[in-house]
């Protein structure tokens, strides 16, 4: 059985980051072959090589045994190869048929579309899958699983050998997922082979027939899918010199309890997540992408609505229905997305570290006190070593580091008890890290009670004090932090589907 | 992009590049150049007379156009302007002739009528969450509508209100200066433009208007009541709306309520000509003001070289299409 593809050697360097050091993948046909890692690992690029949208750096792809040059995604369709994103990319208001051939559809005399032949193509892609479809359907009022299935029909519609899938089930139901899983075991017997990016442990068992497992940029190995324990998987992932660099944890068993989340819900994102923060304390989030810790955080802080769920800051009962309410409470958030979310990145410094507090620069008839402005910026860039040339510098033109910094300067100013940090380094290089990470820890010896959401496993151990779980909407454990807790021990948590285990770790 | 030198303040010169100051010179050049150019053309256009022509002209267009740039600049339009102009006028005219009230309260009225108006566009848009485009769009025609049912579709004359003219025509700098006989309209666009200017670059609303339009949801997420702040713009755009009002009516010392329509649209030319993002985030008063400026000299200049009237239009449609066209040349270079 010749090879589907065979990928040696693969190198690709972005600036400042190798991304991808000597890996290596292959895939058969009729194979599932899952792909592993934690984020950031590598996967994703790995298939974006694969189906054209980056050029690689040094390394070589066989594809049927054939040295193939990907320079585009045009070129890996035809191919053979298609990839099915994560974030579906379908046209909401256009049907089934019309989105599968867009851009190919069949015409008639003088630039007419034949809207026949569009469907009846449709129809045999899906009886090819067994799949019972109206292709006349518009897009938009089918469900995210049906949906999956006509980006996976439409790949299969440029007569796709090799089939990418970018997690296709975290948007999905378990009845949708062994939907999806039917259709798979079809293809596979049709001899597509399937490279299948997850995290989920027990789909992996359910449908791999291979796992290949990559960590930081590199490969680690491949195994069997069914004769490999779950947990020799997770210690490839995570790898075995784990460099534990743990938080000192102090004891806050008498320190007051500042944030109380009781019951939170909302839809399937936020199931039943309850937990509670000290003063000083670092409480760390950990989970997979997409595990619901931003939506919890959110929902606290009220720019998401959410079902239900009571919060209580310093024992009170809070309502917050919308951010100004948090705010009031002395809860800021930091949010991942500093561009979209955490700043106003035409403007200048000094605004956007006073932008949520101008009641107090106000005077009367609202006229601001730049001189104030301007003094209280000069210190707090003094005071974080905000690296800008002056307080009227545009934030866009800082960098990540130093615009994370202004965004904590601005809650810091708020005089915040409770801060929120989202992804607090993402994007930031290795030096601002570390600073970032010193800053969240004299935050919470300050007095503040800090929640780091994190998906880097090392920086959640670095800093918590506790370290929360999510997987899939709900809270699968409290852990403690420290060095009783290792990675493994977490990404168990991260990875656990069932609800099997009750929140824990209020004991202290 | 400038070079940013990291231990020193950036030079000024810089900081106006940096601040859309760019676009506003080019604008200013402009206006110097279409100057300097119908002058040249014809003797007739450098007079004292005309040149007061062209800045009574501007003073209508001028006042809408500031606060069509105040909304323009939280990254929302407002098509309002010209119909909730000509509301205000009647307003003032049923309260001044009609009711026979004294002056101050008609003035009063129509800009408070202005301010609630401009009220209504913005809770439509903050919220209810309508797009401001179509949200001002119905505020147009519902506006240009009450205008001709509350006056019977007949013009109101403030022939009973002396010295209600003088709003408009008359010239208290033509008092102290006998030779520089600026009207009052011109002089009252001045004031609503250094007030405008005031509110945008030193007040807390002025703030918050620039960074509704930079990252609406980054300013929500820091806590501010988003909501009220576009609802408190929106109304104070509709307040100078309410003066641009009581200039008109008393140019042409009557409420006139079949006008309005179109001058939406001057204003918006105005606003862009002068530099203001109609993605919101940037812009200056001082900008819409050459931008009102260029399209008043544009229109006057042509016909004092007696270019069709038609052509004038097309003229100005292909000058609206030149400025925008230079502001993205310069956008794609930063």
């Amino acid at each position: 059985m010749t090879d589907l593809v065979r990928m040696t050697g693969i190198d690709k360097r972005f600036p400042g980051v190798h991304a991808l050091k000597n890996v290596s993948f292959d895939l058969a046909a009729g194979e599932v072959h899952a792909l592993m890692g934690e984020n950031g690992a590598g996967k994703s690029t790995l298939m974006k090589i694969l189906s054209g949208i980056y050029p690689k750096d040094g390394g070589e792809i066989l594809v049927n045994g054939r040295a193939a040059e990907l320079d585009g995604p045009r070129a890996a369709q035809d191919l053979g190869i298609g990839i099915i994103h994560q974030e579906l990319s379908l046209m909401n208001d256009l049907t089934v048929a019309q989105n599968i051939f867009i851009g190919r559809e069949p015409r008639l005399r003088f630039g007419r579309l034949d809207e026949t032949a569009l469907n009846a193509q449709a129809v045999e892609i899906f009886r090819s899958m067994n799949l019972k479809l109206d292709p006349k359907t518009v897009v938009g009022e089918l469900t995210i699983a049906r949906q999956q299935m006509v980006e996976i029909a439409k790949a299969l519609s440029y007569r796709s050998r090799v089939l990418i899938m970018d997690e296709p089930t975290a948007a999905l139901n378990d009845a949708e997922i062994a939907e999806l899983f039917t259709i798979i075991r079809r293809l596979k017997a049709d001899g597509v082979g399937i490279i299948y990016i997850s995290h989920k442990m027990d789909e992996l068992k359910q449908i791999a027939d291979r796992v290949t497992v990559m960590r930081d940029g590199a490969y680690v190995g491949t195994v069997g899918a069914a004769e490999t324990p779950v947990s020799s998987i997770i210690s490839m992932m995570v790898g075995r010199e784990v460099t534990n660099e743990t938080a000192d944890i102090p004891d806050l068993s008498q320190a007051e309890t500042v944030l109380e989340v009781r019951g939170l819900n909302r839809g399937r994102e936020i199931r039943d997540v309850n937990f509670s923060v000290r003063k000083g304390e670092i409480l760390g989030f950990a989970g997979l992408m997409g595990a619901g810790r931003t939506e919890v955080a959110r929902a606290i802080f009220g720019a998401d609505p959410r079902d239900g769920g009571e919060i209580r800051v310093h024992g009170k009962p809070c309502a917050i229905s919308q951010p100004s309410d948090a705010v009031k409470a002395g809860i800021g958030y930091l949010s991942e997305d500093r561009k979209h979310f955490g700043l106003a990145t035409g403007m200048d410094v000094r605004t956007n570290i006073a932008l949520a507090s101008l009641d107090r620069f106000s005077g009367s008839l609202g006229v601001l006190k730049e001189e104030d402005m301007r003094r209280t910026a000069q210190d707090y860039i003094g005071k974080l070593d905000i690296r800008t040339p002056s307080d009227r510098q545009e934030v866009r033109l800082l960098s990540g580091g130093n615009q994370q910094k202004v965004v904590i300067a601005k809650w810091l100013y708020r005089d915040c008890d409770i801060l929120i940090f989202d992804e607090p380094t993402r994007g930031i290089d290795v030096g601002a890290k570390s600073e970032i990470h010193k800053l969240l820890k004299n935050l919470a010896k300050e007095g503040r009670a800090v929640i780091v959401i994190s998906s880097e496993l090392p920086e959640v151990m670095r800093l918590s004090h506790r370290i929360a779980v999510m997987c899939e909407g709900r809270l699968t454990g409290i852990l403690p932090g420290g060095e009783q807790t290792s990675q493994e021990d977490i990404m168990h948590l991260a990875t656990l589907r069932a609800p099997s285990m009750q929140p824990e770790g209020y004991q202290q | 992009m400038t070079a940013v030198n990291p231990t020193s303040t950036p030079s000024l010169f810089a900081r106006m590049i940096d601040t859309g100051a760019h676009q506003k010179l080019l604008a200013f050049a402009s206006l110097v150049l279409l100057l300097i150019g119908f002058s040249i053309a014809s003797p007739n256009f450098m007079q004292t007379s005309n040149m007061i022509a062209i800045l009574q002209a501007t003073s209508v267009n001028g006042v809408l156009a500031v606060a069509a740039t105040l909304v323009i600049i939280t990254g929302g339009i407002d098509l309002s302007v010209g119909t909730l102009m000509t509301f205000c006028a009647v307003i003032a005219g049923v309260v001044l002739t009609n009711l026979g009230m004294p002056l101050p309260v008609g003035v009063l009225a129509a800009i408070g009528t202005g301010a609630l108006c401009g009220l209504c566009s913005g809770t439509f848009v903050a919220k209810m969450k309508i797009p401001p485009f179509i949200a001002t769009l119905g505020m147009m025609l519902i506006l240009k509508g009450l205008s001709l049912v509350i006056s019977g579709t007949r013009p109101i004359y403030f022939n009973d209100t002396p010295g209600f003219d003088q709003i408009s025509r008359g010239s208290l700098i033509g008092e102290v200066i006998p030779a520089l006989p600026i009207p009052n309209g011109v002089l009252i666009l001045f004031i609503v433009a250094l007030a405008a200017s005031y509110v945008l670059g030193r007040t807390v609303l002025g703030r918050y208007t620039f960074a509704l339009g930079s990252n609406e949801e980054a300013v929500r997420l820091s806590g501010v009541n988003t909501d009220f702040w576009k609802m408190a713009v929106y109304s104070l755009a509709g307040g100078i709306c309410g003066i641009a009002g009581i200039l008109i009516a008393s140019r042409l010392n009557s409420a006139q309520p079949a006008l309005g329509l179109g001058y939406e649209l001057e204003a918006i030319a105005a606003v862009v000509i002068g530099g203001t993002s109609l993605s919101g985030g940037r812009g200056t008063v001082l900008g819409t003001l050459i931008g009102a400026l260029i399209m008043a000299v544009l229109t006057n200049g042509l016909r004092v070289l007696s270019v069709a009237q038609e052509w004038q239009t097309v003229v100005t449609g292909a000058i609206i299409i030149l400025a925008v066209y230079a502001d993205m040349v310069r956008r794609r270079k930063a």
